[in-house]
This record gives C-alpha cells, sequence and structure tokens, in this order.
C-alpha cells in the first residue's frame, strides 16, 4: 500500500512537471503556424463562394475524405443492425404487441413541449443542413439535429407514431439514398470531364442558401444519410427497450 | 473575460472527466460522459471552432451515450432471459 503511493506520487510528480513545460511551450490560444489555413481562408470565398470554409474543406477541397467519413457511418449503423437483427424465432414485425402497447404520457406538459419540440427541431435541422456552406453546422451536424425529433415524438406520444413517421422502409431507403447521392453527385464532375467530386455547379452568390454548388447539395445527401442513420439506430434502440417493458 | 471562462471551463472538463472515470454504475456513466460532451463542446465554441463545437454535442453528447443505453438495454435482456430460464 505505501509503496504504491510512494509510486504514484512520484508519477504524479514527474507527469506534472512534464506537463507543466510542456505547456509552457504552447503557442497563444489562437495562435496558427501553418499555411494552408491561411491559404483556405484567403480563397475559398473567392473560389467556391462558400463563407464557412470549414464546409468548403469538408465538402469540397477534401470531399473524398468526407465520403469516407459518410460511409464509416454507414458501415457502423449496418453493423450495428446486423449484430441486433432479429433472430430466429422471433419473427414478427414492428407491428408487434410492443409497439402497440406503449401509451402516450400521461401529463400534458409534456405533450405540450413536444408539440413545440418537434417543429423547431426539424425546422433547424433543416436550416443546418441547408446553410452547411454559409454557417457553421452542415449535413453531419444537421442530419443529427433532424434525427432528434422522431425520439421527441417517441418520448411525448405513443409508440406507434415513431413507426408512423420513421417506418422502417422510409429510413433504410433514405440512408441508401443519402449515401449513394454523394457518390452521384461526385459523378457529376466526372460527366462534365472534370475529377471526381469536382465543383461543377454554377456557384450562385456567396452568403447566400443557393450557393456554393455541389457544396449544398452533398450536404444535403450527407443530412439525409445521417438523419435516417441515426433513425435507424433509434429505432433498435427502442425496441430492446419495449421489449424489455412487456 | 475569455481568459477567465476558458480556466473555469478547464477545471470543469477536469472534474467531468474525473467523474466518468469514477462513475461504477454504468448507466449513470453513460449520463457523466455526455455532460462531459458538453463541456467539451462548450471549450470548443470558445476557442472560436463552432463546426467542432455542433460536432462534438452531435457525437460526444448524443451518439456515444445512445450507443451506451443501447448496449446497456441488449445486455440486461439477455441477462433476464437467462435468469427466466434458469428459474424454469
Amino acid at each position: 500500500m505505501r509503496l504504491r503511493l510512494v509510486l504514484f506520487a512520484a508519477g504524479a510528480l514527474g507527469l506534472g512537471a512534464a506537463y507543466f513545460a510542456a505547456a509552457r511551450g504552447l503557442p497563444p490560444v489562437g495562435g496558427y503556424s501553418g499555411a494552408y489555413g491561411e491559404v483556405l481562408n484567403a480563397v475559398s470565398v473567392g473560389e467556391r463562394h462558400a463563407t464557412d470554409v470549414v464546409s468548403a474543406v469538408n465538402f469540397d477541397y477534401r470531399g473524398l475524405d468526407t465520403l469516407g467519413e459518410e460511409f464509416i457511418l454507414f458501415a457502423s449503423v449496418l453493423g450495428v443492425a446486423t449484430i441486433l437483427r432479429k433472430q430466429q424465432g422471433d419473427e414478427e414485425d414492428r407491428n408487434e404487441p410492443a409497439w402497440q402497447a406503449r401509451q402516450a404520457p400521461d401529463s400534458d406538459a409534456v405533450r405540450v413541449l413536444g408539440v413545440w419540440l418537434v417543429p423547431l427541431t426539424v425546422s433547424f435541422g433543416l436550416y443546418m443542413i441547408s446553410h452547411g456552406a454559409v454557417s457553421p453546422g452542415g449535413g453531419f451536424q444537421g442530419g443529427v439535429v433532424l434525427a432528434t425529433a422522431p425520439l421527441v415524438i417517441y418520448l411525448c406520444a405513443t409508440a406507434k407514431t415513431f413507426l408512423r413517421i420513421a417506418p422502417p422502409w422510409l429510413t433504410k431507403a433514405a440512408e441508401a439514398i443519402g449515401a449513394g447521392g454523394y457518390v452521384v453527385i461526385g459523378c457529376l464532375g466526372v460527366l462534365a470531364g472534370k475529377q471526381f467530386l469536382e465543383n461543377v455547379l454554377p456557384l450562385g452568390t456567396p452568403g447566400a442558401a443557393w450557393s456554393s454548388g455541389t457544396i449544398l447539395f452533398l450536404n444535403l445527401t450527407v443530412g439525409i444519410a445521417v438523419a435516417a442513420g441515426f433513425v435507424e439506430l433509434l429505432a433498435i434502440f427502442i425496441e430492446e427497450v419495449l421489449r424489455r417493458e412487456t | 473575460m475569455i481568459g477567465a471562462l476558458q480556466f473555469l471551463l478547464f477545471i470543469l472538463l477536469a472534474l467531468a472527466g474525473m467523474q466518468v472515470v469514477r462513475t461504477r454504475e454504468p448507466l449513470a456513466q453513460s449520463i457523466a460522459v455526455s455532460f462531459y460532451g458538453l463541456v467539451l463542446s462548450l471549450l470548443f465554441f470558445l476557442h472560436q471552432a463552432p463546426d467542432v463545437a455542433l460536432s462534438q454535442i452531435a457525437v460526444g453528447a448524443v451518439a456515444l451515450p445512445l450507443m451506451i443505453l443501447l448496449a446497456l438495454a441488449k445486455i440486461r435482456r439477455a441477462r433476464q432471459e437467462r435468469e427466466a430460464e434458469q428459474n424454469r
């Protein structure tokens, strides 16, 4: 016991000293010593008409990386769905009693809050997806925000309402369309005789929602794919919880 | 002003991270990790990275706790089924 304390004290002292020395050598907050950031900050509005430089990098200059990221998400949703799929023996579909049994909560306050929260969430999510090129946000973040709307519905209405709003066929189709759409938009560049994922659509006015060419549409496809993927995960999760309750 | 806020958030982040490790109950831990993600996103926002902050909220405060809860629900159901079989 005593030896452990001594060892810990020695380790903590060493780590503290090294950490302090390292922290003293850090550049000041906001300090930046690279070259690419400065270059992109200077050229991206002129070249791509995107006022959010982060989006310009994610969906244009490094669009191929984002394609990879999107398929990471796609693969992980696929993995969860495969691992937690229905085993033989429980063949019923989602009309099973578990989904029927869950009633809306008794509290009026919860239901009224839900009525207010759902349109807010949906419009904020759509705003974030569609204005990815203009302001912070974009397909990934907006898609997750959008996906919380069905969750709010589940929390303040019957479980069946969740299924009516986000039926399994719809989420699966949207996930596929979103993931595939990215590649299709990327191919527009090839069709125009340029590179894959090259920004070939009209660029529009910087700062307007309809601007930045393919960046807007890539954001839309990513938004659809992410929202659908998360709703799919939510549905699996809710199913597990419901089965436990009944 | 910003410096003081930064300092405060760093301390809060360290406390939240420690609490995640100290929490032994997985269900409570998922809430703790969600709070940790929220504080981290505030710190990102303060460092002028709103894009990263939004992603951090989405992943750290929503998606990660959700995955943990999903895993817990699955484990509990499997355990209940096993106990039901043993009692039979």
